[in-house]
């Protein structure tokens, strides 16, 4: 594409079998400089796989190369990967807290005068990067200080005061709010203008339409083939990574029933002492209310509270007409409110546990017999069925449920609360961290729950599958609802309403600011 | 490659890990019988094996109910005091005229009492367990202390003498005691909706707490059953002694009973671990007590090896935790 005589990078027929199982079998990839190329794939596809080969932290099979400006380089290796200019940056941030930006960019490559580390020498270097990122932040902050996304910031830092000329990005903004979004991919212009070559990594198509110049795609550890910018769309993307063609990716079958007696679901008041404030809505007898906003604006929170799993100050929840508010996550199972909460290592999955044990934990109680006597006839059942409804995939309900990929892992917490039978499900971001099939799957069994009659609150912070799978949303800003949008006269939710509202009047884009004050409950229509 | 061959290579390999980890310490401790056999040519006597059983039986008790605990996630840093102050309640109770029978119960509530009150601590003030157990720890030693006025408590005519002597075809009762509580603990954390509470609180506190699980009367239980088996130990070594002194009955027996839950396996940060191993972890210690008394090693030696035991034990449980890593 460019007429440079070697690309930047190149890696040619690279495979790696671990065992038995073929992760790669000779998948290639080229980059140039000054090009960002993604890399996009199921989970298992083998992305990541082929990431630590490049940095040097697996040694491929023989038969495959990497070339540096078309010099083979040593694999294997992550000094010579780093030495020639290999940087990746991992979803799993490798910083030290307590340390400052500067300490943190030279960690282990400390910079020193006569045997004693020389503090001054690295802020002094660290200073000339920071600026060329263009960050607000200084080489003598504490890194504890800074956002998720400035720290992302600080590894790309790390990585060019090491020379990084090709930078790895593995799912970059999975944890940015949209801001720190958007600060990331100015970054990311800027180092494709000094000539540096991204491999960008990600799940979101939006991403991937805009920053990159050709996207590349592996699928269960085959090379399938790359799409120029010009050629990219959605249809053709997936169609590649799962290898059927996939025209109904978002389903939406289910009638929600929008009379005032089909409320199910009844929020008034939810206050909490930090940041949730006066929040109220229903939800009717199966429909899916969209929750949409940025990072941090009291989503999560105002689950949690309906959920009793933190606190209110004020503020009660209505089922069915009748007040229920819950005092702890255990009344609010005992009335039928079911929670899937957003992070299903640490606060959802027993990891060590069965999958079967995971699936029943919640229900074992009422299972069980005189004495609290487990009837694992019953449990097995459960998971059996389970396995059935859900479509999870595992040879067996009795390994453990962190041998699972994501998607099955969500499934698995998606039962459980299938289990106990709620009449309100609150989903908070059900397809994270899970690949594109699986995403689908969840789809449809959110819109399978709608139309058995469950009221589902799903939270999302990706705004098509949001307006894809929602009836109505809401919009958060800063601890309350700032309106609710639907679609009207046959008309689809635009993305852009959700933005506007989502960012508010001050901090939108100019020209369409004054319009909404954005009064708690103010509805847009 | 795809979800199904992945999950099976990983259930091939968890269930070797799984075997692994069962097995855990057994082979250290046949290889640890056969060598002091070789070295003495008395230890697998039946006499002498049944002296061992006698030795670990009330490590063994004090262990399971720190298994329990530990499966939580938390620490028993009590029950050596705890064995002592119902040790002295039993002896006491057993010198009133009448109801000398009476001392087993009230040994066994006087140690349920001092394991609610350090559960009720834990879980309804939301205290770290390190540091109410260590406060315990002292307290009731004091209160031990008190209660014979400071001084020996003896009763030549116990009436449950028999507990600590007798035998029934040829098994002493106090080893019979502590298999029955092994047993009984194996059943409450693998057959009852209790015991996969405990290993889900151990594995994930705060997703126990979301899925509804009642995690303050989980932990009330198992300081609960800590506490009261440390209350059973204090009658098992009374009715061994017939006498009780709160200064020096128990002391550091927390520390035996840790030793062996870490060697049978079980995390130290709680959610995996089983009963089995710890009865297996007990018995590693009473063998090699027993055994370095049999070769003649002095006392001093004993303390140094013992405690070399535990090192190399809580390395190998590293190493376990890091190969049997979760994805």
């Amino acid at each position: 594409m460019t007429p440079q005589e070697h690309p930047l990078l190149e890696m040619r027929d690279i495979s790696k079998t671990f065992g038995s199982v073929v992760a790669l079998s000779g998948v290639s990839l080229t980059a140039y400089g000054g090009e960002v190329h993604a890399l996009m794939g199921e989970n298992g596809a083998g992305k990541s796989t082929l990431m630590k080969i490049l940095s040097g932290a697996y040694t491929p099979d023989a038969g495959g190369d990497i070339r540096i400006n078309g010099t083979p380089i040593q694999t294997g290796n992550p000094k010579i990967s780093q030495a020639n200019g290999i940087a990746v940056i991992y979803q799993e941030l490798t910083l030290a807290p307590n340390l400052t930006v500067a300490e943190n960019v030279f960690l282990g490559n400390e910079r020193t005068r006569r045997g004693i580390v020389d503090r001054a020498a690295m802020r002094d270097e660290t200073t000339p990067i920071l600026e060329r990122l263009g960050v607000k932040f200084s080489a003598s902050t504490q890194v504890a200080s800074l956002s998720l996304g400035e720290r992302q910031l600080v590894e790309i830092a790390r990585g060019m005061s090491r020379g990084a000329r090709i930078i790895v990005m593995d799912e970059p903004t999975t944890s940015l709010s949209s801001s720190e979004t958007e600060k990331l991919f100015d970054v990311i212009a800027g180092l494709k203008a000094e000539g540096i070559a991204i491999i960008y990594i990600s799940h979101r198509m939006e991403e991937i339409y805009r920053l990159s110049d050709r996207c590349s795609v592996l699928r269960d550890g085959n090379y399938v083939g790359t799409l120029e910018h010009d050629e990219l769309n959605a249809e053709r993307l997936v169609s590649m990574m799962v290898g059927r063609d996939m025209s109904t990716f978002y389903t939406k079958e289910h009638k929600p029933h929008t009379g005032e007696r089909d409320i199910v679901l009844s929020v008034k008041g939810m206050t909490d002492a930090a940041l949730v404030k006066d929040c109220s809505f229903d939800v009717h007898h199966g429909e899916v209310l969209g929750i949409a906003g940025l990072v941090g604006s009291g989503r999560t929170e105002l689950a949690r509270l309906i959920y009793g799993a933190d606190p209110a100050v004020s503020g009660k929840v209505f089922l069915n007409g009748k007040d229920v508010t819950p005092k702890s996550p255990r009344d609010a199972l005992a009335e039928g409110i079911a929670y899937l909460t957003e992070d299903r290592k640490e606060l959802g999955l027993f990891l060590d546990m069965t999958i079967s044990d995971n699936i029943n934990i919640s229900v074992m109680e009422s299972d069980s017999g005189p004495g609290g006597i487990r009837r694992f006839g019953k449990e097995e059942t459960r998971a059996r069925q389970s396995f059935e409804n859900l479509g999870i995939k595992s040879p067996s309900a009795k390994i453990t449920v962190g041998a699972l990929s994501g998607g099955n892992q969500q499934k698995v917490l998606l039962a459980r609360l299938l289990e106990a039978k709620p009449k309100v499900i609150i989903l908070d971001e059900p397809t994270r961290g899970v690949d594109v099939g699986a995403k689908s799957e969840i789809y449809r069994l959110i819109d399978g729950l709608a139309q058995q009659g469950i009221a589902i609150v799903m939270i999302s912070s990706e705004l098509p599958e949001i307006i894809g799978v929602s009836d109505r949303v809401l919009v958060m800003r800063e601890g309350v609802i700032a309106g609710e949008i639907s679609p009207k006269d046959g008309k689809a939710i635009e993305q852009e309403d959700i933005m506007r509202l989502s960012t508010g009047p001050s901090s939108g884009p100019a020209g369409n600011h004054p319009r909404q004050t954005a009064p708690a409950q103010a509805a847009l229509s | 490659m795809t979800n199904i061959t992945d999950a099976q290579n990983k259930n091939n390999s968890m269930n070797i890990q799984s075997v692994i980890r069962a097995l855990g310490m057994l082979p250290v401790l046949i290889l640890l019988a056969v060598g002091f056999q070789l070295l003495t040519g008395k230890f697998l006597s039946v006499n002498n094996l049944s002296i061992v059983m006698q030795q670990a039986s009330i490590n063994i008790v004090l262990a399971a109910g720190m298994t329990f605990v530990i499966l939580t996630g938390g620490i028993d840093l009590s029950v050596g005091s705890v064995l002592a102050a119902s040790a002295m309640g039993a002896l006491i109770v057993s010198l009133v005229p009448g109801i000398g029978w009476m001392a087993i119960p009230a040994g066994m509530a006087l140690g349920l009492m001092f394991g609610l009150v350090n559960g009720a601590l834990i879980a309804l003030l939301a205290l770290p367990p390190f540091i109410i157990t260590l406060g315990s720890l002292t307290a009731v030693r004091g209160i031990a202390r008190l209660m014979g006025e400071d001084t020996t408590v003896f009763n030549g005519q116990l009436p449950f003498a028999v507990i600590g002597n007798g035998s029934i075809l040829g098994i002493p009762i106090l080893a019979l005691i502590a298999l029955t509580v092994i047993v009984l603990s194996w059943f409450i954390l693998r057959r009852t909706v209790l015991g996969t509470w405990i290993y889900a609180i151990g594995g994930n506190h705060e997703a126990a707490r979301l899925t509804g699980i009642k995690v303050s009367v989980v932990l009330l239980f198992v300081y609960g059953a800590s506490g009261f088996l440390a209350g059973v130990g204090g009658i098992m070594s009374a009715a061994r002694l017939y006498a009780a002194n709160g200064l020096q009955l128990g002391q550091a027996y927390e520390l035996d009973a840790i030793a062996a839950v870490i060697l049978g396996g079980t995390s130290f940060v709680g959610g995996v671990g089983s009963i089995w191993g710890t009865l297996v972890g007990a018995l590693i210690i009473a063998v090699l007590t027993n055994g370095l008394i049999l070769t003649g090693v002095s006392d001093i030696w004993q303390f140094i090896i013992k405690g070399l035991v535990i090192i190399a034990a809580v390395s190998l449980d590293r190493y376990r935790l890091k190969s049997g890593s979760r994805t």
